[in-house]
């Protein structure tokens, strides 16, 4: 498995997602590398719709692969505006570019919690 | 249990290949090397090379071990000759089953029973017992035998290229002895994927050489190292049953869908064998009230059913599922599942799976799933 290099402008949850800086108050969310190498081929994904409201720490979607299902956590609590349509569509994105064309969703940002991780922290945390 | 989980003779080289490693049956064995979508998928038109050296090898030898085997299993062993192998399954005196297993007869007097792995001290245990009167020897060969298998399309090319058995003459579920990669080898064309190809059981001292020369040998056409992950796919798109989800010991073979491999026509020890009197009811059961049936399902979405299930026909329950996984060769859902006769049926319709509280569509079908084209 090749060693995930975490990207350095974004900060990343102990539930294994990301969010990047907030622009107009809205923020992406994904799951990190490291979280899509531990699920395998990730084959179903199901994603908060928008309009829906997320709370930090809460679940609001869930992640299927090939052995498991696992449950998609908000980082942050906040109104979901946008649903990335081409990951419902072709799943194996999440596993391809989890930094990328693999985002799930983006929220409004009402509320951040303090504890979110630098690139170097979630590193040390996730060990990779 | 505490104790550290066993290592294959193939550990560090799976390390080095960057495999995910996960705890089966206290084995420390490959999960997956990369995407378990592209090992499926190179089994299914290339070639896959398994680790399977977690497999439980008995080796039972003496003037009356056919007799204790025929004794001990549900299978009729007496009619396996020299050379071939036999699907059979190994009951308790109440018929349930406590592993499925593949019989090699090795010599006149010699036959090697391989177990999985979860399961392999507990078939060891039983088949010791039951020796007791005969002529026989029952040998724990676990430590004796590294096992590498070679699966898909391409993998007859690939072994010929490495040995001097004769392959051409060697049928599905026949074993012999030869060399591969010039070591000693039982070469067994066995499998559990659905896929011609063949199972080497060798000294663990030779694993990885002979795993080294298959991938040399295999590159060319795309054989690639497999993981434990794709294999349970690749037999549940074949509809092969596995120990824990579609066998356990509260089945008796007939309720599994599988009474053919319970002989009641033995001719040895006059016909008596562990589990008979139970079978026989068993038998009676299933002509007079037909139990629970395992067919297959296939989604109609994309949720993936997974064993424990329940599957539902009008809000009420009818079966459970026993595998369930996303199909790579059908690009669907897939699963196994016990489900009352009356909705049985392939084509039935209105049979869903309580997914987390949504009821799925899915539709019956019989099972496998795949069949390879011969």
């Amino acid at each position: 498995m090749s060693n995930a290099s975490n990207p350095t402008h974004l900060r990343y949850s102990k539930e294994h997602e990301w969010l990047s800086p907030a622009e107009d108050d809205v923020a992406t969310i994904g799951i990190t590398e490291h979280a899509a190498n531990a699920l395998g081929d990730v084959v179903y994904v199901q994603l908060p719709e928008v309009g829906d409201t997320v709370t930090a720490g809460e679940t609001c979607g869930e992640l299927e692969s090939t052995k498991s299902v696992s449950d998609l956590y908000s980082p942050v609590t906040g109104e979901v505006v946008a649903a990335n349509q081409d990951v419902v569509d072709d799943p194996s994105l999440v596993n391809t570019a989890p930094f990328e064309g693999g985002w799930l969703f983006k929220v409004r940002v009402a509320e951040e919690p303090k504890d979110l991780l630098s690139a170097d922290e979630y590193t040390a945390f996730s060990g990779s | 249990m505490s104790t550290a989980p066993r290592l294959t003779a193939l550990d560090a080289l799976h390390r080095s290949l960057g495999a995910t490693m996960t705890d089966f049956a206290g084995w420390d064995m490959p999960l997956r090397y990369g995407s378990e979508r592209d090992e499926h998928n190179a089994v299914r038109t290339k070639a896959g090379l398994f680790d399977l050296s977690h497999m439980g090898e008995i080796t039972v030898t003496g003037p009356q071990a056919v007799e204790l085997l025929d004794f001990a299993l549900v299978g009729n062993i007496s009619t396996v000759g020299v050379g071939r192998a036999r699907y059979t399954m190994i009951c308790q005196e109440d018929g349930g089953i406590l592993d499925d297993l593949i019989v090699y007869r090795l010599q006149e007097q010699e036959y090697m029973i391989v177990a999985n792995a979860s399961n392999a001290q507990v078939v060891l245990d039983a088949v010791t017992e039951r020796a007791a009167g005969f002529d026989a020897e029952v040998r724990d060969d676990r430590d004796a035998y590294a096992l590498i298998a070679v699966q898909g399309p391409e993998s007859p090319g690939i072994l010929k290229s490495l040995t001097d058995a004769d392959l051409d003459g060697l049928k599905y579920y026949a074993g012999l002895p030869g060399t591969v990669a010039g070591v000693p080898a039982l070469i067994a064309r066995t499998g559990y994927t659905g896929e011609d190809g063949f199972e080497l059981f060798l000294k663990p001292e030779h694993a990885e050489g002979v795993w080294k020369a298959l991938t040399e040998a295999g590159a060319p056409v795309g054989l690639v190292p497999c993981g434990l992950s794709c294999r349970d796919t690749l037999r549940l798109e074949a509809g092969m049953p596995l120990y824990g989800h579609e066998l356990t010991t509260s089945l008796t073979p007939f309720d599994a869908g599988l009474g053919r491999v319970v002989k009641f026509e033995k001719t040895t020890n006059e016909g008596r064998f562990v589990g008979r009197e139970a079978l026989e009811k068993a038998a009676e059961r299933a002509e007079t009230a037909p139990p629970r049936k395992l067919v297959g399902l296939i989604a109609e979405g994309r949720r993936v059913p997974r064993a424990g299930m329940q599957v539902v026909v009008d809000g009420q329950v009818v079966g459970e599922i026993t595998s369930g996984a996303p199909s790579p060769t059908l690009g669907k859902p897939i699963a196994m599942a016990y489900v009352d006769a009356a909705h049985a049926e392939p084509g039935t319709a209105g049979v869903g799976v309580d997914i987390r509280g949504t009821h799925e569509p899915y539709e019956v079908v019989a099972l496998p799933f795949y069949k390879r084209q011969k």
